[in-house]
């Protein structure tokens, strides 16, 4: 037995190893390559921009394009490029947070009990996903100017506690990584429903804690909150950078620093959240 | 039965469904935040959009019941509907399930590597889908003059005499869409498929192991599988939503509406009435016949996927 524990699993073949090492290079650089171009891109002068023949990688990497895009974002008017900053970091950190809480507390009873309505409410949750969203904006709208949440950042934050992706995704996982068996202990020993959903549940589901945080940081860190807000002061990042971008050939450099702009947070949280997501043990220690 | 014995029935199982809520107090404070802001804003735009399936309704005024008629002309009297119908299946037909066995495949590949590259190789994988709309890149490489990328090695590799316009020519356009949704498709699955494959016990594979698993097809199929059972139900689900939903791919590379309309799909001709046309209702109505179209999907492979290691 003690191979076993020795790292490399023994029913695995060397040559299986080194093929799926070369699958994972040559399909790796396909997937990589808006990440690689976004990179180089941010980084070229004008003239290599628009180089023939079309060169991917910087050859005299330059910042002038993020010195460009700080320029034009402080110049553009009243509203400043950190209120821009500010609204969509604040939400984004409300809205994930409260996502992954709401989300996962109904999560959890719907996958471990069955009352009146759960299957009802849980189909409904998974069909909602297949409804075409263009649709829904116009009654989407009314619903929000009668709740009098229009040009709040409200209009962005509540929605995002119920989207539906992360609901099903945390039901899905919690059914199938949590044994019923651990949850009757708890509550045998005298643990309450909250204590059980806190301290057992929300600690073993944490790999699926965190691909919700992804999922949640990246709608609501793209959401240019043009829907719901009209006044500029309470707009989105997205929509300063956006307002860049459709200045037309002569902003070509700035637009492509600001791509790569919007996308450091998404990476930075990404990195961050994939390299916590480590094994967990929900079921060892249980013999059934 | 008589009429009295039935009422008295009815009431017995009413007390009973009543006593059945009151004991799952605890549950239903649980779900009561997500189910009131899901029904609010989830749940009754979807409703009230079924509802102007069934009207005329430009927007502006209010909207006029008008019954079936939306559907009757979606179906008799839109030659660019069928079209889009067709495309939208091919699309779908592809793109689904390529896109959602290749996000299992890799997903699980990457699990097979070391952890410390593991964080890097999702990263690598993940980044389309993780960088916004940077698929407008591909407007770039397969753009129609010579600066295009593809155009441009093409002729200097002498694969090529001229140019293509791929982008506009009505023989590249759907091959095109599909390649670059393919490329997109590794999304939620992938991701949720990368978290479920971090679940499975490994005193199960160490069981496995000791029973006489030989290799990694053996291990997949026999305990693999049948432990991502739930999270491959999800990735399911996001791949039939993504690959009927394709609108935005079609649109920022091809135009809208695309030559010959060889790259408009049902959810480009939905936008096309919702948005240009202001006639929400007959929007409403494809919106309603795509959906019901993917809730079929849906039942048809939650289906297949219960049978799955049995």
């Amino acid at each position: 037995m003690k191979k076993i524990k020795a790292g490399r699993q023994p029913n695995r073949s060397r040559a299986g190893d080194v093929g799926v090492a070369i699958v994972l290079i040559i399909f790796g650089a396909f997937f990589a390559f808006p990440l690689v171009y976004a990179i180089n891109a941010a980084f070229k002068p004008l003239n290599e921009l628009f180089i023939y023949p079309p060169k991917l990688f910087v050859q005299q990497p330059t910042t002038d394009n993020f010195s460009d895009l700080f320029l034009l974002l402080n110049k553009q008017g009243v509203v400043t490029f950190t209120r821009y900053m500010f609204n969509s970091i604040f939400v984004t950190t409300v809205g994930t947070i409260g996502h992954i809480f709401i989300a996962s507390a109904a999560a959890y009873v719907l996958a471990k009990y069955r009352f009146p309505g759960s299957r009802l409410f849980f189909s409904a949750v998974t069909v909602a996903l297949m409804f075409t969203g263009y649709v829904t904006q116009i009654p989407g709208y009314l619903i929000m100017a009668k709740l009098g949440l229009t040009n709040t950042y409200l209009s962005l934050i509540i929605p995002a506690f119920a989207m539906p992706m992360g609901l099903f995704l945390m039901k899905q996982f919690i059914e199938s990584s949590i044994p019923d068996v651990l949850i009757e202990a708890a509550k045998i020993d005298g643990a309450k429903e909250l204590k059980v959903y806190v301290s057992i549940v929300l600690p073993l589901v944490k790999p699926a804690i965190l691909t919700l945080m992804i999922f949640s940081i990246q709608a609501l860190w793209n959401n240019a909150g043009t829907t719901y807000i009209y006044r500029d002061e309470l707009k989105m990042l997205p929509f300063a950078l956006q307002t860049i971008g459709a200045g037309g050939v002569a902003r070509t450099g700035a637009a492509s620093a600001a791509t790569l702009f919007m996308m450091i947070l998404p990476l930075l949280c990404f990195i961050l959240a994939q390299s916590n997501i480590v094994e967990t043990m929900a079921s060892s220690g249980i013999k059934e | 039965m008589s009429l009295a014995n039935w009422k008295s029935q009815k009431k017995r199982q009413a007390h009973f469904l009543w006593k059945d809520i009151k004991e799952h107090k605890t549950c239903y404070l649980f779900l009561l935040p997500y189910a009131i802001v899901f029904t609010l804003f989830f749940i009754a735009p979807v409703i009230v959009s079924i509802c102007y399936s069934f009207t005329y309704f430009n927007v502006l005024q209010p909207a006029r019941f008008i019954g079936f008629q939306n559907y009757i002309n979606l179906i008799l009297a839109d030659d660019i509907f069928l079209t889009s119908v067709k495309n939208t299946f091919l699309i779908a037909a592809i793109t689904g399930p390529v896109g959602y066995i290749m996000a299992f495949i890799f997903a699980w590949l990457i699990h097979e590597l070391p952890r410390s590259i593991r964080a890097i190789a999702v990263l690598v994988f993940y980044a389309p889908t993780i960088s916004g709309n940077v698929y407008l890149i591909w407007s770039i490489i397969f753009s129609g003059d010579a600066y295009g990328y593809f155009n441009s090695y093409m002729v200097e590799w002498g694969f090529l005499d001229n140019p293509v316009l791929w982008l506009t020519d009505p023989r590249y356009m759907l091959i095109i869409v599909i390649v670059v949704q393919l490329w997109l498709s590794l999304g939620a699955g992938f991701l949720s498929f990368i978290a479920g494959l971090n679940t499975i016990p490994a005193d199960q594979y160490e069981a496995g192991y000791v029973d006489g698993i030989k290799n990694r097809w053996q291990e997949l199929w026999y305990i693999t599988l049948p432990n991502m059972k739930s999270m491959l139900m999800f990735g399911a689900v996001m791949a039939i939503s993504q690959s009927f939903n394709t609108a935005d791919v079609s649109m920022q590379l091809c135009g809208f509406p695309s030559t010959d309309y060889a790259a408009h799909t049902v959810v480009c001709h939905l936008i096309d009435y919702g948005s240009y046309r202001f006639e929400m209702g007959y929007a409403s109505a494809v919106a309603t016949v795509l959906f019901a179209v993917m809730y079929l999907c849906n039942k048809f492979i939650q289906r297949a996927l219960m049978r799955l290691g049995t």
